[in-house]
């Protein structure tokens, strides 16, 4: 994967086959740590106890029609390549929180690539599951919730393609603020 | 920054175009998401796929997204299944080929040959 909006899509999915209802994606920059934060809970079916003490192996999986599965691998990868590092926790029938970390200024840190764009994907593919979304540096937080933009909208549909644009621009611009300057890669 | 206020307007707006809107003619697009599809590009493909089907005023065509189709190969994968229920898998979409497909198939029904699953295997 080239960038952890593409990593962030892949777990999603895991959610979403899990049958979760709500989805909460937290990612969180600090600066005097030096260490990037994203962290994905959802309220799905969870993981089988032996299934999750190997959930990292790409050999790890629950589908049927072959023995291979790479989502969380790949991660894992990533993160350890960035000098982070990556954990699963979950209980069955309440759960599962992944949570990938990376050290910022790592030469091998995968860019942040195009989170609004994910999250987007992501509504319009499963408009009845509710995302959240906390973006925050060491100081500052945003927040986005596919409730709020439920209820204002009313009877509209979420998926209609000017709400999606409104997402994507307000999702851009709290990424602006909060990790502009903080992530190298996008500007303040 | 933007606030959800705004969203108000685009509510509005919205509720005027949808009671024009005539009834679904039942075209659907699939885009494959797995972790196979998303790293050969699958993202850009299904947002090609909407914006240009929004720019068209298409709103009757619906496209979602499903998991490993199972040619990991030849990703990303798109079904475009028309009203009858007729199937044709591209493969190794991108999004030039997303906004041709909508031109020729989806909108005149003359499936793009050369993107197809068929020749990709000849």
């Amino acid at each position: 994967m080239k960038d952890l909006s593409l990593h962030l899509m892949d777990i999603v999915q895991n959610s979403i086959s899990a049958k979760a209802s709500k989805i909460c994606i937290f990612l969180a920059a600090d600066n005097e740590e030096d260490l990037f934060t994203m962290k994905i809970v959802d309220n799905g079916e969870g993981i089988e106890e032996s299934l999750l003490k190997d959930i990292t192996s790409p050999f790890a999986t629950t589908r049927k029609t072959r023995k291979v599965g790479m989502g969380i691998s790949l991660l894992k990868d990533s993160s350890n390549m960035a000098g982070g590092n990556l954990q699963v926790y979950s209980k069955k029938f309440e759960g599962t929180k992944l949570e990938a970390t990376f050290k910022i200024s790592h030469i091998d840190r995968i860019p942040l690539g195009d989170i609004a764009e994910t999250i987007v994907t992501l509504v319009m593919a499963s408009p009845d599951i509710e995302f959240e979304l906390d973006i925050s540096n060491k100081n500052d937080c945003f927040k986005f919730r596919t409730v709020e933009v439920k209820e204002q909208l009313k009877e509209v549909p979420i998926t209609q393609f000017e709400v999606l644009n409104w997402i994507r621009e307000y999702i851009n611009s709290g990424i602006k603020i909060i990790f502009g300057g903080v992530l190298n890669e996008i500007l303040s | 920054m933007k606030s959800l206020a705004e969203l108000e307007e685009i509510r509005k707006k919205t509720l005027d175009q949808m009671s024009l809107r005539k009834s679904n003619d039942g075209m659907r697009v699939i885009v494959g998401m797995a972790t196979c599809g998303i790293a050969a590009g699958a993202r850009p493909v299904m947002t090609a796929f909407v914006e240009e089907l929004n720019k068209r005023n298409m709103n009757d065509v619906t496209v979602n997204m499903t998991g490993c189709i199972g040619v990991c190969r030849l990703e990303p994968i798109v079904e475009v299944i028309d009203k009858d229920g007729n199937k044709t898998t591209y493969v190794k979409m991108t999004a030039e080929k997303a906004v041709r497909v909508v031109a020729e198939h989806i909108v005149n029904g003359r499936v793009c040959v050369d993107y197809t699953i068929e020749q990709a295997d000849k």
